[in-house]
């Protein structure tokens, strides 16, 4: 074969969680990756590119696992990739202080004859921990480079490329690696090898050895290949069954177990001969403050205190951006209503898109603050202290201890997205588990719910808003785990299955990588609003403008308007202000003292224009009027009735359009169903848009509003509207609050369900939640108007 | 030396393992995670409710529930 000294090298980053694989991915590549998933399973593929010695070069970002098996997608996904795309090498990163079990994964990518470069990661802590390595030496006994690093720090990067680049020179000869199994297996390994090579089957290119190795094993999907010649694949399957009899016999396992058992043996003849152990830590630093952390009395109240304050962090250092972000979208509404003439167009993007977008957008910054909390869990290996602690509580509710992750991306400390919740549920091996995982993950708070609870929150229960976050958070999992429970005593009826799970050492997470995690939700989050809610906002704008009502009902609002104004003209003001431009002064006038704090007094030489507008002025803050306005204040209350006509006619008007539209009138037609929750055809509406993402309810709910309210409310926020507004009160807002967290997941929720668990689950999941959202409601509703809290 | 299940350990008590029983895919789970026969192992700890356990092997800390933890025989002193 000619040596290739030309081309682009591709790299497949592999390795156990926790062994550092990702921050050498974000070093190698800058963490310009492309995100996208293997081809027809939904794991996520990281892809980025370098260039290193003039060479470019590849690296695509395997799951992280502990073997190759055909029990989990990840490991299943990781082999295929080896197989039918056949990368140039794997770069192994391997955790140098937990090297036995990290060299497991390394030699069975070495069985299957890939090239291999293997990155001793995280030098530093093994050295650290009395733990001294001959990089050199383990090398010449794998037969293959072995390139100490310290990723974090971008130690021996370079080197770890200088390797990659030497061994894709090298061409492409795979050569797979022979492990000794024992006698009785060694003799049934050639001859399945043999068989498989005589056999009509399609292997292609992949090694024969490896799939006889994989078969004895009773891999799944390598046994799947002996159907493939009815003649050779019964041949082997009784070869297997012979020895698997004869080893139960023997030496009572399964061939899996002697196969497994063989490999950490030739791991540790070689770690023996390169670890040395200068001084033996009995403790290391993780480990005692795991004695405290995981302490049976301190643990629990530590992990709560820690829950609290994420909340605390994320409501401290959000608060401001959120204000930033309200008050600019609130300036471009203005600027675009001042240079656009009324009309469609301009409702459109004022109401539509400025307001639908921006209401979304504008709690990004809580969000990204909430995703940086829960990087810091997880990067500092907290996360899975809380899995460990919760396994036994989690059990009794038919669960599992990774379930929490799930539920903790899905929001479980509030601000997550039930679609990475739902595909972290792919943790879990148990389909029984998992699908209980599934079903009651969309129940937490994810980031899009939380502006919803922000407006509700900030309007009804301003003074405790920490209290009330945290008390939504506790109802979220409380339903979650009874429903679960409840599921799994009747749909999902099964037991469980394996727990054993790392507890990897904490380690100070790195600025970094903190960033690129966050950036990389933050983003998926804008994404959404950017694509899905945009058109959303867009045709639920449409749907609330059209149809038009008819002219008549126009007409009717007009004339209402005509006779105010005839009523204004021709009572005591007539006299102040008898034409146009008096009336245009007036109007002036009454801006700029809107404008001034204090005092609103007329001032000496004004004229009877100004004098009438400073009365109106001091009536609308409520001051006494001095003795020389009294003559003033019949005309000064005549203009405020008009005035307070015209907004009242004004807002009939755009409410009779909203309820002449297609959705004014879908609301209406729900809102038998809700009036015993309290909600009015509005909420209706915001809540059917919210089926298409929730954050759609609360930009629905403000283009609702905005609608129906005038061009002077639109400036309140949303929060001080729906406060003032009669229909509203605290239960109201709780009640809401609830039937949102509970109440159908959202469309792209649907969607990666369907992919998950099958169609069926997916519709099951919206009409099980939806039912669960109205009852609850309900329950909560009647009983608080019972109790007189409706009021 | 006589081998115990390992949920019967205590605390801070040593081992070897001598013995994995699980079959199926809780076999290769366990032993994909280093718990092979000839293994040392030690109680690091147990959760709040005294399920799963934390263990030391091979240098890492894992966790099993005490379901799991049946599976393993385990040599110790005394």
């Amino acid at each position: 074969m000619k040596q290739r000294t030309s081309g682009e090298i591709t790299i497949a980053l592999a390795g156990n969680p926790n062994a550092g694989k990702t921050s050498l991915f974000n070093q190698l590549t800058g963490a310009r990756a492309h995100v996208g998933n293997y081809p027809g399973v939904t794991v996520e593929k990281k892809e980025g590119r370098l260039v290193h010695q003039g060479r470019d070069i590849r690296v695509v970002d395997l799951p992280g696992t502990y073997s190759l098996t055909a029990y989990s997608l990840e490991e299943l996904v990781a082999r295929r990739f080896i197989i039918e795309e056949r990368p140039d090498l794997v770069v192994e990163v391997v955790d140098a202080a937990n090297l036995d079990r990290n060299l497991y994964l390394a030699l069975q990518f070495m069985e299957i004859g890939v090239p291999v470069v293997i990155a001793l990661n995280m030098i530093d802590v093994a050295e650290s921990r009395g733990l001294k390595i001959d990089a050199v030496l383990l090398g010449e006994l794998l037969g293959v480079p072995v390139i100490p690093t310290v990723a974090r720090a971008k130690k021996g990067v370079s080197e770890l490329l200088d390797a990659v680049v030497q061994v894709a020179d090298q061409g492409p000869a795979w050569k797979p690696m022979r492990i000794r199994y024992g006698s009785d297996l060694d003799l049934r390994i050639a001859e399945i090898t043999g068989l498989l090579e005589e056999g009509r089957f399609e292997i292609g290119e992949t090694p024969a050895r490896w799939l006889a190795v994989k078969a004895l094993e009773g891999d799944q999907d390598v046994m799947r290949i002996l159907d493939q010649d009815p003649g050779y694949g019964p041949v082997i399957r009784s070869s297997i069954e012979e020895v698997t009899r004869h080893l139960r016999a023997t030496v009572d396992d399964e061939p899996e177990g002697v196969i497994a058992d063989h490999r950490y043996g030739f791991i540790t003849s070689v770690t023996k001969q390169v670890v040395t152990v200068s001084r033996d830590i009995r403790r290391t630093v993780s480990d005692k403050v795991d004695m405290v952390v995981l302490n049976r009395l301190v643990g629990p109240l530590f992990l709560l205190t820690v829950l609290y304050l994420v909340y605390q962090f994320t409501f401290w250092l959000g608060d401001a951006p959120v204000g930033w972000f309200e008050a600019f979208f609130g300036w471009l509404s203005g600027a675009v209503e001042n240079v656009l003439p009324d009309g469609p167009v301009r409702s459109l993007i004022v109401s539509g898109i400025i307001g639908g977008v921006g209401g979304v957008i504008g709690f990004t910054p809580l969000i990204a603050f909430m995703f940086f909390a829960i990087a810091i869990l997880e990067d500092t290996g907290y996360l899975a202290r809380i899995a460990f602690m919760m396994d036994r509580v989690l059990r009794t509710f038919g669960l599992h201890g990774n379930s929490v992750l799930s539920l903790i991306v899905g929001g479980g400390i509030s601000g997550g997205c039930a679609v990475p919740g739902v595909m972290a549920a792919r943790t879990l091996r148990d389909p029984k588990e998992r699908l209980a995982t599934i079903l009651v993950t969309p129940f937490m708070n994810c980031g899009a719910k939380l502006p919803l609870y922000a407006v509700l929150i900030g309007a009804f229960f301003s003074r405790q808003q920490a209290l009330m976050m945290f008390l939504l958070t506790l109802i979220s999992w409380g339903m979650a785990l009874s429903s679960s429970r409840l599921l799994r005593w009747t749909l999902l009826k099964g037991s469980h299955t394996a727990f054993v799970m790392e507890l990897p050492p904490y380690r100070l997470p790195t600025l970094k990588g903190l960033l690129i995690h966050t950036w990389e939700r933050v983003w998926q989050y804008v994404k959404k609003a950017g694509t899905i809610i945009l058109a959303v906002s867009v045709l639920l704008w449409a749907m609330m403008t059209y149809p038009s009502p008819p002219e008549d009902l126009a007409r009717v609002f007009d004339f209402q308007r005509q006779q105010a104004i005839e009523a204004f003209r021709n009572g005591p003001a007539a006299g102040i202000l008898p034409d146009e431009k008096a009336r245009a002064d007036f109007r002036d006038r009454l801006a700029i003292l809107a404008e001034r704090p204090e005092p609103v007094a007329a001032g000496a030489g004004a004229n009877r224009v100004e004098v009438l507008a400073a009365t109106v002025a001091l009536l609308d803050r409520g001051r006494p009027l001095p003795d020389e306005l009294a003559s003033y204040a019949p005309a000064a209350r005549a203009y405020i009735a008009y005035r307070d006509a015209s907004v009242l006619i004004g807002g009939g008007e755009a409410q009779a359009r909203l309820k002449y539209s297609l959705a004014g009138r879908l609301g209406g037609l729900l809102e038998r169903a809700t009036r015993p929750l309290g909600f009015d055809w509005r909420t209706n509406i915001a809540l059917t848009g919210g089926f298409a993402a929730k954050e759609v309810v609360v930009s629905t709910l403000g283009t609702a509003y905005s609608l129906a309210g005038g061009g002077e409310v639109q400036k309140a926020s949303l929060s001080e509207r729906l406060a003032r507004e009669p229909g509203w009160n605290p239960l109201t807002a709780f009640t809401l609050m609830l039937f949102v967290m509970l109440y159908s997941p959202c469309f792209a929720t649907v969607i990666i369900i369907g992919r998950e668990a099958g169609w069926r689950w997916a519709m099951f999941s919206m009409a099980y939640a939806t039912a669960l959202a109205y009852g609850v409601s309900l329950i909560v509703s009647v009983t608080g108007r019972a109790l007189g809290l409706g009021t | 030396m006589a081998a115990i299940p390992l949920r019967t350990m205590k605390a801070r008590q040593k081992g070897r393992i001598a013995k994995v029983r699980a079959g199926g895919e809780m076999n290769r789970r366990l032993r994909d995670m280093g718990l092979v026969p000839g293994t040392e192992i030690e109680i690091v700890g147990r959760a709040p409710l005294y399920d799963p356990v934390n263990i030391k092997v091979r240098g890492a800390n894992l966790t099993l529930r005490n379901n799991e933890a049946d599976f393993i025989e385990v040599e110790v002193e005394g």
